[in-house]
């Protein structure tokens, strides 16, 4: 009995013994596969992991660029940046927005304009993107909000640089505004592989300066390198590439010029491009009515949009540059000097004027503005006194061939190429132009009207003022531009911004170019269309006066200004440079239902000349609030 | 004199062996764990306190002679199914489970008290037949094993139900179980496998989903699962050093300091570290097979033989889940993670191994 249980237990500690060899070759292979995986982990795959770990700790938050400054002529700032504190909104963060808004509003005032203008914007972005509720938050405000944090998740004081435009409404076309960057944006920015410079950035160029020069204006965003954990919360910059502020602007425009302007308009709207004929620098650039652009660049609410959107009065066109009238009589000078070119009239041929003009086999008259006629006019005279008769007989004597050939040389018809986006190119007709709009042959009536600058025949008030600038200086083509210079802020110095290669000059003759300035001439002195206007100046300007039909004259009726509505009276042009012997500005006014040139719009040029060349200024007329805020 | 030769005696019932192992590793826990922690003072002294009662109980255990603990081994067992039985009955629903049991003063998870007493159960049985086992006893004992653990699949708490299950088996096999009943219910477990998919929890079916493709789910279930094996792989041959590695750092890492604590080692010790760490354990096994092959009584070889290789499944399991290879199960790292139950727990069954290791004499019920 002893003797078998210990052989049993002999036998059973062997089994036991190779149960243990099994249990441990059991457990030598689950370690195997552990050592295995480490290996493959540590080992082979370390690299990859490496990299997956930094990209875990390692971001990259963009640091934005300070916005470049814009300033006039004399460094006075139309557009600068300040710095404040703005309430926004994450609504990924807050259980809900609603009820965050309610508490908000118990602790600082919110008008509705600006909640009006948040549902809108929050209605536009992302879910996690955070929204301005408010900007500009007082001391105070910050303090509030700061205090009550603990109970207003996604609720965040963000300090942001924020565009002041200072130069008020008059500004507004130039300048332009910024505003908050959309979607269409985005795709633009991101075909421009621009993406990354605008990772810091909230907003972009919408109109104006702002947008076409935003390439130079924003700047380079600079990246700090963070570490941050696993909440995002950053632990420590390891390295910073700092941003490169964005360029500022000085401008040849006269903020001083462009409001002696804007207030020589008084009651009226309308347009008016000042230009350095030497340079072709815009001196002033006036569309009235402006808006406020400050109000644009974080949306503006839609009340406010509304109203400037559907006003008659369209404030948010820029009508030197969008705005295309018939250029009626400014265009005689043209076609004077096309007469001459063209070896059609010499200066002293003449014509007896009855009044009107009519083409052979055709009963229909073409009417001079004069009733009953000029009398004896020459190239001289028909400018001074607008003789309509003397350039319907040029016109069909020209044909409308050489009349769009030689025209085309000054720029009509085609964009002036000034340094705003959004140009109209206005429109010179052309038989094959007819032919391709229309599908229908040139008639030789059209061009009799075409010879006084009406018809079809539409031209920008910036064209305008290019093409006088260009009897100004001789025949040279000139590309309006607005900004003079550039500063890169970190050196403060001035570099001029290359001029556009010059365009290939007319080749007037001197000759013929001097008969022409003296009708213009002419036109300001007694006798001339203009000569009230210019009375007493210290300096001579050469001019010519016109009108835009608003409204279609029948046959046989007169225009009689007093009798029509308003916005049914012609717009009036006047185009001028002085002083006429050396040419230091040409402008181009129009005057919406000004009703004729030499009454509303040629006072307006005077009023610029005389601030321009002398200094004087409108008697009624402050100065010295344009740098307040 | 005396009170020092009482103490003398009680320490000499210590497995030189299995003591140093002990420390070695108690010691590089206490390391990661001050580090997974960013040095927080209540984590680490929490730590040193749970060890501190856990070697107590280890020290009480290893005096505690092995035929004395055979007889807690059937009260222990009745006590624990009981207890079960009530949580099904009456249990606390924590986390969409039934797992807990409301004393009052504390509340209390059954199911960990199996843990030690279905080895002690099944081991005293066999012991107690160890002169005429047959297929009865090894029926009686898969019913011992059977029924704590579809108590506990039944919470549900299918993790804690296997390796209650595992111990259970590791004690069958090495109390004879049949190899042909071995293989044949591998076969058919990996036969049933298909069926058995169908009777997961949802969550349980996707984290077995999540092993296999944790990127499917990136910020959920599969979070766990990327950022520990970005943290070990990232750890490299060396490791990016004490208190340095990023991913710990920085947060990446969840439950650092418990489940997931080896992520921490292997981001800051790199693949030395790991296989020192697995040394450590098979080393461990190793002594516990040792102590085992060496045991006088059948009670001792099967206790020590099961605890050695209970341990070292909760080793893979874990290491396993960590790094990738197993679903993510909540299972600590022996000696490594922070937590009390856990560390008394395991600290318990050394002291069993050491007693079994120092109780030599032929002591029978």
């Amino acid at each position: 009995m002893a003797i078998t249980s210990l052989k049993n237990l002999d036998r059973e500690l062997a089994h036991f013994h190779l149960r243990l060899k099994v249990g441990a070759g059991f457990v030598a292979l689950l370690a195997a596969a552990l050592l295995a995986r480490g290996y493959y982990l540590q080992h082979m795959q370390h690299e990859y992991f490496v990299q997956r770990a930094e990209n875990n700790r390692i971001s990259l938050v963009p640091a934005a660029p300070h916005r470049g400054l814009i300033l006039d002529r004399n460094e006075r700032i139309l557009a600068d940046n300040f710095s404040a504190y703005t309430l926004e909104i994450n609504r990924a963060q807050m259980a809900s927005l609603e009820q965050t808004l309610a508490d908000l509003q118990t602790l600082i005032e919110i008008t509705p304009g600006q909640l009006r203008r948040f549902r809108r914007l929050l209605a536009e972005s992302h879910e996690f993107e955070t929204v301005p509720l408010k900007s500009r938050l007082t001391d105070e405000e910050v303090a509030i909000v700061a205090a009550n944090r603990y109970r207003l998740a996604g609720v965040e004081v963000k300090a942001r640089l924020f565009r002041n435009y200072r130069a008020g409404p008059g500004m507004a076309h130039v300048v332009g505004f910024i505003g908050r960057i959309n979607d269409r944006d985005l795709a633009t920015l991101r075909e421009n592989r621009q993406e990354q410079n605008y990772r810091g950035s909230v907003h972009i160029g919408k109109t104006g300066l702002e947008q076409s020069y935003e390439a130079l204006l924003h700047g380079r965003t600079g990246f700090d390198q963070m570490e941050t954990d696993a909440g995002g919360r950053a632990v420590r910059v390891l390295s910073r590439i700092p941003p490169v502020p964005g360029k500022d602007l000085r401008l040849y425009l006269d903020v001083e010029l462009q409001a002696v302007a804007e207030h020589a308009f008084g009651d009226y709207l309308g347009g008016l491009v000042a230009l350095d004929p030497r340079t072709g620098g815009v001196l002033a650039l006036v569309s009235k009515p402006g808006f406020d652009p400050n109000l644009f660049i974080d949306g503006v609410d839609p009340d406010t949009w509304k109203a400037l959107n559907e006003s008659s009065e369209r404030p948010m066109v820029n009508r030197v540059l969008r705005g295309i009238y018939p250029p009626g009589s400014t265009i005689k000078p043209f076609m004077a000097l096309a007469g001459l070119e063209l070896g059609l009239r010499r200066p002293g041929d003449s014509i007896v004027d009855p009044g009107y003009f009519m083409l052979p086999n055709s009963r229909h008259q073409f009417r001079d503005w004069k009733r009953g006629g000029h009398g004896v006019v020459d190239l001289r005279r028909s400018i001074a006194q607008s003789c309509d008769t003397y350039y319907y007989k040029l016109a069909v004597d020209m044909g409308i061939d050489r009349m769009h050939d030689f025209l085309a040389q000054f720029g009509f018809g085609e964009k002036t190429g000034i340094d705003l986006a959004g140009e109209s190119s206005g429109l010179l007709p052309s038989r094959e132009w007819k032919q391709r709009r229309w599908k229908k042959p040139w008639y030789p009536g059209e061009t009799v009207i075409a010879g006084i600058g009406q018809g079809y025949h539409l031209a920008t008030p910036v064209q305008l003022a290019a093409a006088a600038a260009m009897l100004a200086n001789g025949g040279q083509p000139v590309q309006p531009r607005l900004v003079a210079a550039v500063r890169d802020p970190a050196t403060r110095e001035w570099m001029p911004l290359a001029p556009s290669p010059p365009r290939p000059a007319a080749g007037i003759s001197p000759a013929h170019l001097e008969v022409v300035r003296q009708g213009m001439l002419d036109v300001t002195r007694p006798g001339g269309t203009a000569a009230a206007s210019a009375a007493g100046a210290p300096y001579a300007i050469a001019g010519k006066t016109g009108t835009a039909q608003v409204v279609g004259i029948r046959q046989g009726a007169r225009y009689d200004a007093s009798k029509l509505a308003r916005e049914h009276r012609d717009h009036a042009l006047f185009i001028a440079y002085a002083p006429a012997d050396n040419p230091a500005l040409a402008l181009a006014v129009m005057v919406e239902n000004g009703g004729s040139g030499s009454g509303t719009a040629a006072p307006i040029a005077r009023a610029v000349f005389d601030y321009y060349l002398t200094g004087k200024r409108p008697g009624d007329m402050k100065f010295g609030d344009d740098d307040a805020d | 004199m005396r009170i020092r030769h009482w103490i003398v005696r009680r320490l000499s019932h210590l497995d030189p062996i299995l003591l140093v192992l002990v420390l070695l590793l108690l010691g590089i826990s206490v390391a990661v764990v001050a580090s997974a922690s960013g040095q927080s003072p209540a984590r680490i002294t929490g730590h040193l306190m749970n060890i501190a009662l856990a070697l107590g109980v280890m020290v009480v255990m290893a005096n505690v002679p092995p035929h004395l603990l055979a007889r807690v081994g059937l009260p222990l067992y009745a006590a624990g199914v009981v207890l079960l039985i009530a949580v099904a009955l009456f249990g606390e629903v924590r986390n969409g489970s039934r797992r807990w049991l409301d004393l009052g003063i504390v509340a209390f998870q059954p199911s960990e008290l199996l843990k030690l007493a279905l080895p002690l159960m099944l081991a005293w049985y066999f012991q107690r037949n160890e002169a005429v086992l047959r297929t009865k006893h090894y029926l009686v004992g898969a019913t011992l094993l059977a029924v704590p653990f579809l108590l506990i699949l039944r919470q549900p708490d299918l993790g804690t139900a296997l390796m209650i299950g595992a111990s259970g088996f590791y004690l069958l096999y090495f109390a004879g179980l049949s190899w042909k009943v071995i293989l044949g219910g591998g076969v058919a477990l990996g036969a049933s496998l298909p069926l058995a998919w169908n009777f997961l929890h949802d969550y349980q079916q996707r984290r077995v989903l999540t092993l296999l493709d944790p990127s499917a789910d990136p910020l959920g279930a599969g979070y766990h699962i990327i950022q520990s094996t970005i943290a070990i792989g990232s750890g490299g041959l060396f490791g990016k050093g004490w208190m340095r590695g990023t991913q710990a750092q920085l947060d990446f890492i969840p439950e650092r300091t418990t489940d997931f604590v080896f992520a921490v080692f292997g981001e800051e010790f790199g693949y030395v570290g790991t296989v020192l760490l697995v040394a450590l354990h098979l080393a461990l096994v190793a002594r516990g097979f040792t102590i085992a092959a060496r045991a006088p009584t059948l009670f001792g070889r099967l206790m020590a033989a099961t605890l050695s290789l209970n341990l070292f499944t909760y080793v893979f399991v874990n290491m396993g889940m960590v790094s990738g290879i197993l679903p993510v199960v909540g299972v600590p790292l022996p000696l490594m993670s922070y937590g009390g139950t856990a560390l008394v727990t395991l600290l318990l069954g050394v002291g069993i191994m050491m007693s079994v290791a120092t109780h030599r004499q032929l002591n029978k019920t």
